[in-house]
């Protein structure tokens, strides 16, 4: 439209290769010569990934340790079947063996097996907003928490939800049973959560010289926990709060029901952990508090050593070496179709 | 005019106020009933009463006022209607549904907003383009309701608004003025009351037409008699007849009958007559323009219907996955769930895991009712507008000569444009020009204007203005031997010219010396005086009593005896002049058949000669005429002028004895030759046809012309040929021999099919359609195609080979279309490969469309240029207008509009099929996606206890279809392209996917299902799998639900733009930006969505906060990712290799072949596609074979009576003293209209008269040159056409730019053996009952658009009446 063009063209459209639908353009086709290079080419790639992916993976080392019915836990599992007993503490002892050392870095997991952390109430029970310090939301939670946003009097539970509510608070001990004695295994406790969720996400509410406990004053704990938030790890003052690292590493919901979280990082500044975890014996000792009966869970813990993109995870070296395999096999296969009968527009050339 | 024309582009006929036009009929009826309702609700008027000047009285009846209102809305209700209106759509009112079931906590398993933001989306949308559409409607009647008209008010004229005028006030209308309301005509200024309108607003009729008051009101003259004047009008309720009126003048105790004669009607425009006066008797919205100013039925595509069943069974399937998933929940929560609730117990209402299954269902329905999007009902007619926008923007379809471009008034149609079967055509206006050339003539046996060597060059057009100072520019011939025989004096010749100067009815007007313009009734009649004219026989003028005619230069004055008038018994006319010598004699005009038998038998040889000629000429689908003349003496002329005069006398059986009397003094003539006239063609009209038919397009040419010119034309046009097997006439007056006709074609045709078979198995590639020879052809292109074998024999009427062509009559044709007839007439007319109806009324055009629409469940396409073409364009799928000379009916009730035939090529072939193609391709892509996306939520379901948790964040929810992906899919929807346009021009072929509907259909919607689910179980599992073990670097698991959404979501957006990038064909830079722009949109926003900042203003809304920063940093995410799009896009790929390697379609090879050429040349620039652009009318050359069919038609389009007017003289005054008047305002044929009305309108209503008497149009100077040189009697081009298309293999890519290049013959051969598979894709039903109307609307029906582009005109004709000269338009 526009301006008026005169004279008898006036209403011609105009010329523009856009309107007359010429805009220079790649008109791609399948044709022999792009389709079964690429094919090769990608069965190559993969095929190259899939083997580096398989060497990596098999210089890791894992050890998975099923302890819900094991050792003496045996009696702290019956113990955790009655309600009544849930505030009763119960240690126990599960004793295994490493045939061979792990080197480098280990991590130790606890896994749990059946805990479905991701449905969807549960996933939506909980406060972000308290957990972010706020202080609304502090004393009065957001209704998705309900029913565990007030305890039984009516007090705002900090933090609220069923997440939070159910974290995972069983505690573990390794001991590296060496030939002068059972030596203790040092785990870092921190560092084990996002970088983002450590902080940014969650947050204490802003002290202002008040104590913890002073900020969570007219506060309940959850209603499964023993001890309320501000004092989950006795040993570090600043890990205590919204911002200890189990707790950020338990709000951080699993997609499927079997999952394993980190528990601790081998510390491997003295003998005879440089090197990684020596092999022999070793126990863990546990301190049973969470219950996996109700739901028919499974608790473990896991050692593993890490490559660059995890555990010993086969599965992705092995789908990359199946995938290329197929590439290959329906390349082969095009190749010769296309050779046999493959028209491919030659004969209609003009 | 601009604004007009923006009025026009914002307010498309049926604007498409269906945005969604899913599911039911139900309401559309509702809409209808709407319409109606409002005049009857308010009173069910039964007969009006006005009494003139006397406003007190008639404002007891409350007629509605002269203000109308077209606008929907108003600021204060446009909300609440326009929302009310919307959500009426079922799609709206279920995406309403769903919000509402998301407001329940217990089942909102999404964020409200996830679905109300694309709803409130689509909905201002809507509301944004309705109101536009409202704001230029206010804009237009507050124009027009402030117009100024003259009302008589207590004795004195005063100006008022248009709106403030009342029924029953008396206003002045004057010369040019828009008629305000409906008046009843008083005076005029004009003798006898009369005066004249032009309605071409109101229907189309360019023609004027004239209007009587009654004659005692007529007396009242001037303003004071009138304002005294007190008559009362009783008469019919408002109504929307246009033609029809009739009510009572009661004044002074006396009774007058009114009828339409005495009316004028809002929208028409006075001429010629400087001043009127007139009653209100219809204000406003009680028009009949305003009436007749319904909506027109909604059209839908098959497509979308096809997408409606489809969408209805995505809901079917949606509620199973619910279903499913539901029953998953309540095992879930029984076996575990129930165990969990010591960590997360049941929501209150909830006490059983039934209830709980019962919720989870609903929240599915929530979560799974993305493979429905409400995107996909938007962005199907944003394409569509796209689509209309590029035909509205073609060049290609842009008649220069016009000033017309190509509009597509409607804007939902376009992929129908690529799955038409059947055209039906009209003739006049449509396939030919309407207008007459002089092309040949036999004179004394001699004949001229034969093209002297079809080798040799074009042959000059005669200049014969140094001969002929008189001669009319325009006029083309090009054998000069014929003006050296008027030169050099032979007798016979000037004879010839003298008759055609002299017997004839046409007015002449001399604006200045020398300046010619004839008034022809007929184009032909006024092609043949133009021709002698040129020849040195110029007819100057006429009285009632004498002819003037310049003889080589001297002028002569005839003194005319007797004009024996023209009708269609006689198919004749003569006239008898005393020359100045006082000699007597007889000339004679007529159809060869009625002429020869009259001729004087002395000269024998020259009659058979003569024959010869004719013969010739109709073989070149010419017109003919033969001439003879015949001496008389004295005595003759005055025993029988006595005669005459008795017959005319004569009370009784008036023209019998007249016509008794003519017969009687034309006899014993001497011929003197014959004449050879061109219906000219339209350009292009035969290679349309031919590459229509190529396309396996059926057509089908229903005309109200006669039998004869019908079949002239459908030769020149091509249709039919020479080479055809047999063309059967079907024009049985009775049911009984209408019936066996049929059968009897039909036995032949079986017959001869089967003969053929036998003998000459494989032969018929040999003849293609329209008498292409396979010898010309080159092999390129689609032998394959020949190859697949012929459908097993299921019905024997499927299978005829050869070609048939059958011409039916009109009133055969009312017996065919009769219930019990009409399946044999199917099977017998749809196994022919053309048909030709003629004498076709407008409503039995409707009937023909409805017919095949019934039997044949194929795709209709309509196109006519007037008003009797109009129920036809409606009841087509699509309906296309051509904007030629008989004005805008047919543009109005069209879907599409253009001024030539030709476009129609463009606009199925490439216009049609890429919008088919586009669609397809859209709706294929966007139901995989949509599955791709949806499903993953589905196998979630299974691992988080169908607990209805997303997988995606929910943002990426709401975002998804509308931002993420919907632009890719747009601009393949609008731009993408499998061939160029030139390519779907020279291989019609390509046009058969769309026929057959091989594109979309059931099972390419469940392979793109099957393909979406499959991408969803990749998606879904492949992360689930290597992410349950991964970890990051630092030992942190990659198992949680954040990652796992972040990775899935990613891998979705990249699989489906890898898709995309797969499916679109026609990469263009705005493809390429939309493509990666979604891609960098997506991981912009996602990483924007997961920001510090938002999380930390609303931490509960975005507590995905540093999701995407974390996971997209792990090499491992972008594994499983480039993982999961080799697994999704392998096998589609290979796939894709393996149907164009081993199953190429037609289009797959011509792409090939395009990129073959490309690469080996570059590519020096896109040569415009014009391969058919200006391919100049080959119609007259001599390609048919001859001699073997007589085709021998009168031609004279002729109604009688014009003779006797003529000589009557009463023209003649009027003419003269409209010359003298108006002679510089207007000048058209309007005089022969007046008068023709006058005579006819007793017998035949003038809409009735529509095809059988064409508007006279001006055969004069004033029309512009419609053929270049090349175009008339280019008998020479035959031989280069030949020797290019032969070496068209080298010369294919060069040829495009040229203008000749005919389809591929070799593709014909295919055609030919395809359009028999398509005979077998109908079912013969057995004959179902059907009434005799239809639904085809017989009435007029203007729609509102016309009415207000009929308004908004006046402004630009008000403007252009100021100057004071206007010639002849």
């Amino acid at each position: 439209m526009g301006k008026v063009k005169p004279g008898p063209l006036a209403r011609r459209p105009d010329n523009s290769a856009f309107k007359q639908q010429r805009l220079p353009a790649w008109s791609p086709m399948l044709t022999a010569n792009t389709v079964l290079p690429f094919f090769y080419f990608m069965a190559l790639i993969c095929m190259l990934l899939g083997v580096w992916l398989l060497l990596t993976v098999q210089s890791t080392q894992e050890l998975k340790l099923d302890y819900t019915e094991a050792g003496t836990c045996n009696l702290c599992f019956e113990k955790r079947k009655n309600v009544s007993n849930a505030a009763r503490p119960c240690n126990c002892t599960v004793v295994f063996n490493i045939k061979k050392a792990f080197k480098g870095d280990v991590f130790f997991y606890y896994g749990l097996i059946n805990f479905h952390q991701n449905l969807r109430r549960y996933m939506d029970s909980r406060d972000d907003a308290q957990m972010v310090g706020r202080k609304n939301n502090l004393k009065s939670p957001s209704s998705y928490c309900m029913p565990f946003d007030k305890n039984k009097n009516g007090v705002p539970i900090a933090p609220c939800g069923a997440v939070a509510n159910s974290i995972f608070n069983d505690s573990f001990t390794l001991s590296y049973m060496a030939s002068r004695g059972s030596v203790h295994v040092p785990l870092l406790r921190k560092g084990i959560s996002w970088y983002t969720d450590k902080n940014i996400k969650y947050r204490n509410p802003s002290t202002e010289n008040m104590t913890l406990p002073q900020v969570f004053e007219g506060t309940a704990p959850p209603l499964y926990w023993q001890k309320p938030v501000y004092e989950l790890d006795p040993l570090d003052k600043n890990n205590n709060g919204f911002i200890n690292d189990d707790l950020i590493v338990w709000m951080r919901e699993a997609a499927f029901p079997n999952f394993k979280k980190l528990y601790g990082v081998l510390y491997r500044a003295n003998k005879p952990f440089i090197n990684g975890l020596p092999a022999g014996n070793y126990s863990v000792d546990i301190s049973y508090n969470f219950p996996v009966q109700y739901f028919r869970g499974r608790k473990e813990v896991v050692l593993t050593t890490l490559t660059w993109f995890g555990g010993q995870n086969h599965f992705l070296p092995i789908a990359y070496l199946v995938t290329s395999c197929l590439i290959l096999l329906i390349a082969i296969l095009l190749t010769v179709f296309w050779f046999k009968f493959g028209k491919n527009g030659q004969n209609m050339e003009e | 005019m601009v604004t007009a024309r923006k009025v026009k582009m914002t307010v498309p006929k049926d604007i498409p106020e269906k945005w969604f036009p899913l599911v039911l009929p139900l309401k559309r009826k509702k809409q209808k009933g709407l319409n109606g309702a409002t005049s009857k609700k308010k009173r069910t008027e039964e007969e009006r009463k006005v009494r003139a000047n006397d406003r007190e009285y008639n404002e007891k009846f409350q007629y509605a006022s002269n203000c109308i209102m077209t606008s929907k809305y108003n600021i204060v209700t446009f909300l609440p209607v326009n929302l009310f209106e919307q959500f009426q759509e079922v799609a709206n009112t279920y995406f309403l549904f769903l919000l509402i079931l998301q407001l329940i906590p217990q089942i909102s398993s999404l964020s409200w907003f996830t679905t109300i933001v694309p709803l409130a989306l689509v909905l201002s949308i809507t509301a944004v383009k309705d109101a536009t559409d409202d704001y230029f409607r206010h804009k237009s009647d507050s124009q027009v309701n402030n117009r100024q008209s003259q009302v008589l008010i207590r004795g004195s004229l005063q100006n008022e608004k248009w709106m403030n005028v009342r029924v029953g006030d008396i206003i002045k209308l004057e010369n040019n003025q828009f008629v305000a309301a409906d008046l009843l005509l008083l005076s005029s200024s004009e003798p006898h009351g009369l005066c004249y309108i032009e309605t071409a607003e109101l229907d189309g009729e360019s023609n004027m037409k004239v209007r009587q008051s009654v004659s005692v009101t007529s007396e009242l003259g001037d303003q004071n008699n009138l304002a005294s004047f007190d008559g009362e009008v009783v008469c019919e309720p408002p109504n929307n007849k246009l033609d029809r009126f009739c009510g009572t003048l009661y004044w002074r105790d006396k009774k007058y009958t009114l009828s339409n004669q005495n009316m004028l009607l809002r929208g028409c425009v006075l001429r010629n007559t400087e001043a009127c006066y007139g009653l209100v008797i219809f204000a406003g919205p009680d028009t009949k323009l305003m009436q007749n100013s319904g909506r027109t039925k909604f059209k839908r595509t098959s497509i979308d219907r096809l997408m409606n069943t489809l969408v209805l069974w995505i809901f079917g399937f949606l509620v199973c996955m619910g279903v499913i998933l539901a029953v998953g929940n309540a095992v879930w929560e029984r076996e575990v769930g129930f165990l969990f609730q010591s960590y997360l117990p049941w929501d209150p209402p909830v006490d059983n895991f039934l209830f709980s299954a019962f919720l989870s269902f609903w929240s599915y329905v929530i979560i799974l009712n993305t493979v429905v999007p409400i995107s996909l009902y938007v962005s199907v007619e944003v394409i569509r507008l796209g689509h209309s926008y590029f035909i509205n923007w073609d060049q290609q379809m842009f008649c220069s000569q016009c000033n017309t471009p190509a509009e597509a008034r409607t804007t939902t149609l376009n992929e129908e444009l690529g799955q038409v079967e059947y055209i039906f055509s009209d003739k006049t206006g449509t396939l030919t020009q309407n207008i007459m050339s002089f092309n040949k003539c036999s004179i004394n046996g001699q004949t001229y204007g034969e093209g002297s060597d079809p080798l040799g060059p074009q042959p000059k057009r005669l200049d014969f203005t140094p001969f002929n100072p008189l001669a009319d520019p325009d006029f083309c011939f090009y054998d000069d031997t014929l003006l050296e025989a008027v030169k050099v004096g032979d007798t016979h010749t000037h004879k010839f010219f003298r008759l055609l100067s002299l017997c004839h009815t046409v007015m002449s007007e001399e604006k200045s010396e020398g300046e010619l313009l004839y008034k022809a009734q007929s184009p032909d009649e006024g092609a043949l005086v133009t021709a002698a004219r040129n020849f040195g026989f110029v007819f100057r003028s006429r009285t009632p009593g004498t002819i003037t005619t310049t003889e080589m230069g001297r002028s002569v004055t005839y003194t005319l005896l007797a004009i024996l008038d023209f009708n269609n018994i006689r198919k004749r006319m003569s006239v008898i002049v005393r020359n100045p010598e006082g000699r007597i004699c007889l000339y004679c005009k007529g159809a060869d058949t009625v002429l020869l038998e009259r001729l004087h038998p002395c000269n024998q040889e020259l009659m058979n000669i003569t024959s010869d000629h004719l013969n010739e000429y109709a073989a070149d689908g010419l017109r003919t005429l033969a001439l003879a003349y015949r001496d008389l003496s004295e005595d003759e002329w005055e025993a029988w002028s006595e005669r005459h005069r008795s017959a005319a006398k004569a009370a009784s059986c008036r023209e019998d004895r007249l016509a008794a009397a003519y017969e009687q003094i034309e006899q014993d003539m001497v011929l003197l030759g014959a004449t050879a006239i061109e219906d000219k063609l339209q350009e292009g009209v035969p290679e349309t046809i031919a590459v229509l038919s190529l396309a396996n397009i059926k057509i089908w040419v229903l005309t109200g012309d006669k039998q004869e010119t019908a079949v002239n034309i459908g030769y020149s046009c091509k249709m039919l040929t020479d080479d055809m097997t047999e063309v059967f006439i079907i024009s049985g007056h009775t049911v009984q021999s209408v019936r066996q006709e049929l059968r009897r074609a039909r036995d032949r045709m079986i017959e001869m099919s089967r003969t053929r078979d036998g003998k000459e198995e494989g032969v018929e590639g040999c003849f293609m359609g329209n008498g292409f020879r396979e010898g010309q052809g080159d092999s390129r292109g689609g032998e394959r195609q020949l190859q697949c074998p012929p459908p097993p024999p299921s019905n024997l009427m499927d299978n005829i080979s050869g070609e048939f062509a059958l011409v039916i009559n009109g009133h055969s044709l009312a017996h065919a279309l009769e219930a019990d007839m009409e399946t044999e007439f199917v099977s017998t007319a749809c196994a022919c490969k053309a048909v030709i109806c003629c004498r076709v009324t407008p409503l039995q055009k409707a009937q023909v469309v409805e017919m095949i629409k019934k039997h044949k469940k194929a795709v209709t396409l309509a196109i006519g240029d007037g008003a009797n073409d109009v129920s036809m364009i409606k009841s087509a799928h699509i309906g296309v207008g051509i904007s030629g000379q008989e004005g805008i009916q047919a543009v109005l009730a069209s879907d599409y509009s253009f001024s030539q035939f030709r476009f129609l090529q463009r606009l199925l072939l490439v216009h049609g099929r890429w919008s088919y193609l586009r669609m397809c391709r859209f709706l294929c892509y966007f139901f995989y996606k949509n599955f791709a996306f949806t499903m993953v939520h589905f196998w979630f379901g299974f691992y988080c206890g169908f607990s209805a948790q997303t997988v995606y964040d929910q943002y990426f929810i709401t975002l998804y279809n509308i931002v993420y992906t919907s632009l890719p899919v747009l601009a393949m929807g609008i731009f993408d392209q499998d061939v160029p346009d030139q390519r779907s021009l020279e291989y019609p072929k390509l046009y058969e996917p769309g026929q057959l509907n091989l594109l979309f259909n059931k099972r390419e919607f469940f392979i793109c299902i099957a393909q979406g689910i499959y991408t969803s179980v990749v998606l879904f599992f492949v992360p689930c799998a290597i992410l349950s073990d991964a970890t990051q670097s630092t030992g942190v698991p990659l198992a949680d639900y954040q990652t796992f959404a972040v990775t899935t979501a990613t891998a979705l957006v990249i699989v489906v733009s890898v898709q995309i990038a797969l499916d679109t064909g026609f990469w263009t830079v705005i493809n390429h930006v939309f493509v990666w722009g979604s891609l960098g949109l997506y991981f912009s926003i996602m990483l924007a969505l997961q920001s510090q900042t938002l999380f930390g203003i609303f931490p509960n809304q975005f507590h995905f906060v540093g999701s995407a920063q974390s996971t997209l940093l792990q090499p491992v995410v972008w594994l499983t990712i480039a993982l999961a799009t080799a697994i999704c896009i392998v096998p589609v790929l290979a796939f894709r290799f393996l149907k164009v390697d081993l199953k190429p379609q037609l289009s797959d090879t011509v792409r090939y072949t395009q990129l073959v050429r490309q690469k080996k040349r570059k590519p020096a620039g896109r040569s415009v596609g014009g391969a058919w652009r200006g391919v100049g009318s080959v119609s007259e050359g001599r390609l048919g074979a001859r001699g073997s069919s007589r085709r021998s038609g009168y031609a004279f389009a002729h109604t009688e009576g014009f003779g006797e007017l003529i000589t009557s003289g009463k023209n003649m005054r009027l003419s003269s003293l409209a010359m003298a008047t108006f002679a510089s305002r207007h000048s058209s044929s309007w005089i022969d209209t007046l008068r023709r009305k006058k005579h006819s309108h007793t017998n035949t209503p003038p809409s009735a008269s529509g095809e059988s008497s064409p508007a006279p149009s001006c055969v004069s100077g004033s029309i512009p040159p419609l053929s270049n040189s090349s175009s008339v009697l280019c008998g020479s081009q035959d031989a280069p056409i030949e020797e290019e298309t032969g070496a068209a293999p080298d010369t294919q890519t060069a040829s495009t730019s040229s203008t000749q290049n005919p389809p591929a013959p070799a593709l014909a051969s295919e055609a030919a053996d395809g359009s028999a598979q398509t005979l077998n894709a109908g079912v013969l039903t057995p004959a179902a009952l059907r009434s005799q109307g239809g639904d085809s609307p017989g009435g007029w029906t203007i729609s509102l658009g016309a009415v207000q582009e009929a308004l908004l005109r006046w402004k630009g004709r008000a403007s252009a009446s100021n100057s004071p000269v206007k010639l002849a338009e």
